[in-house]
């Protein structure tokens, strides 16, 4: 049979067939695939808690050293009252980036997990999840704060979509460590952390920005002090 | 009779034939994609801060474009003209995609590091590009050679920006550092003789300024692809 390659109808006909073939494959890729990817959030998951703890792992011992370290997990909200209404299952698969993303929730009606756990050296720490936005996308991360309720012990920060080389450094100890040690009080109540251009990151309450990663940076300052201010409610509650 | 000797020849042409070989090696040097062609600009001068992006990429847009050109050249006579362009859109979508899932499956660090980079293959021109200019006019084998002659046109030049870009902008090869730690206060090697890195060859600009080298270079070498 001899088609007429330019007509409409032949053009329809396959366009609506390659199409439907594509759709096809790639809908079964997905689905194929799904469980593998959701497997590997899980452990990245867990491997940046780690991480923010001080402790390194990696996709194969990173669901083992978890369990090892961490032990409850609970959500409080914005007030700063734990909420017993939510098991652990609910408080590890909480999505602070979607709750940050969502507008139809008022700040104040925001709700954030909190991770117990012990570091190698056996201190208690209290790992906190944050999310905001960087240049491209969003941000997000844990921050370690040890139980004098003040100190930094570890930062772990990730992103999605930030330039290499540039914004996606924020993932990198070079800036992640800088946060260990800082405090988050001055003279009893809470004390932003800055991010600075200047290269005065070594003074107290103040970390050294990414050149050429501004507005990741200033992202990543923003959503620092903002969440910790909320967790900072829930710290001056039970102290 | 004589029809039929020449068709026989025609399906006896080596699968290696100096044409063949060609097609590969061409886009290397003489007809590469970025220097001679100027296609592909956008992602060189994104991915190549670090070279181990530079390489994956390499990979990536080598996967899409053998298969592409493969498919595209085994659907070239059922196409329908006026859709052409929209079908070859399709079809780097779809493999795009599908590498994209596989890395997030299989190689899930690899697909943090190229992030956002694996989808913007699909705005790649050199791609678009062989599509509509070889593997719409060619059998697959030959299609297919020149999707790997091009992409590893691609490869070459962005390796060897990210490798400028990563030593002279970071200090560190494939994220290896190699003059000391530059840590503040605690500063080794180079760095405590007082060597800083280069920022401005981080920023992408710097990537244009080093293809541009490159094809100074090569066109000094081989006066014959400087345009009248």
């Amino acid at each position: 049979m001899k088609f007429n390659k330019d007509s409409n109808s032949y053009t329809f006909i396959f366009s609506i067939i390659i199409v439907l073939i594509v759709g096809v494959i790639l809908t079964s890729v997905t689905l194929a695939l799904a469980d593998k990817k959701a497997y590997n959030v899980k452990v990245k998951k867990m491997i940046n808690i780690l991480s923010a703890m001080g402790i390194d792992s990696d996709r194969q011992n990173g669901e083992e050293l978890y369990s090892k370290h961490i032990g409850d997990i609970y959500m409080i909200d914005s007030h700063g009252n734990r909420l017993d209404e939510y098991n652990e299952d609910f408080a590890f698969n909480f999505d602070v980036l979607k709750q940050n993303r969502d507008k139809t929730v008022a700040e104040a009606d925001r709700i954030f997990p909190i991770f117990e756990g012990e570091n190698e050296s056996g201190e208690k720490v209290y790992i906190l999840s944050m999310a905001g936005n960087g240049l491209w996308g969003p941000v997000w991360g844990f921050v370690a704060l040890a139980d004098d309720f003040e100190t930094i012990k570890g930062a772990s920060f990730d992103h999605s979509g930030e330039t290499p080389g540039l914004g996606a450094e924020i993932a990198t100890p070079m800036f992640e460590d800088q946060y260990i040690d800082e405090k988050i009080t001055k003279d009893g109540s809470f004390h932003n952390i800055e991010v600075v251009k200047d290269g005065t990151g070594k003074d107290a309450y103040k970390v050294d920005g990414i050149t050429g990663g501004t507005v990741t940076s200033k992202g990543v300052e923003k959503m620092v002090n903002g969440t910790l201010e909320i967790y900072y409610n829930y710290f001056t509650n039970i102290k | 009779m004589s029809e039929v000797v020449e068709k026989t020849k025609i399906i006896e042409e080596p699968l290696f034939s100096k044409k063949n070989r060609k097609l590969v090696t061409e886009p290397l040097s003489d007809n590469n994609p970025i220097t001679v062609q100027v296609l592909g600009i956008c992602s060189a001068l994104a991915i190549t801060v670090q070279v181990e992006q530079a390489f994956w990429m390499g990979i990536a847009v080598l996967f899409v474009l053998m298969i592409g050109n493969l498919a595209i050249s085994l659907l070239r006579n059922l196409i329908p003209s006026r859709v052409r362009i929209i079908i070859q859109l399709v079809v780097v979508a779809f493999l795009v995609i599908v590498v994209d899932q596989l890395l997030q499956a299989f190689v899930p660090d690899v697909s943090e590091k190229l992030s956002v980079f694996v989808g913007l293959i699909i705005t790649n021109c050199i791609i678009m590009g062989r599509f509509e200019a070889f593997a719409m006019g060619n059998k697959p084998w030959p299609s297919l050679l020149d999707g790997l002659g091009n992409a590893l046109g691609y490869a070459w030049i962005i390796m060897v920006v990210a490798l400028v870009r990563e030593v002279l902008g970071s200090g560190k090869i494939w994220g290896a550092s190699l003059f000391g730690s530059n840590i503040v206060g605690e500063e080794t090697g180079l760095y405590a003789m007082g060597y800083m890195n280069n920022n401005m060859m981080i920023l992408p600009p710097m990537a244009l300024i080093i293809v541009g080298v490159i094809i100074w270079i090569q066109r000094t070498m081989r006066k014959e692809l400087i345009e009248e």
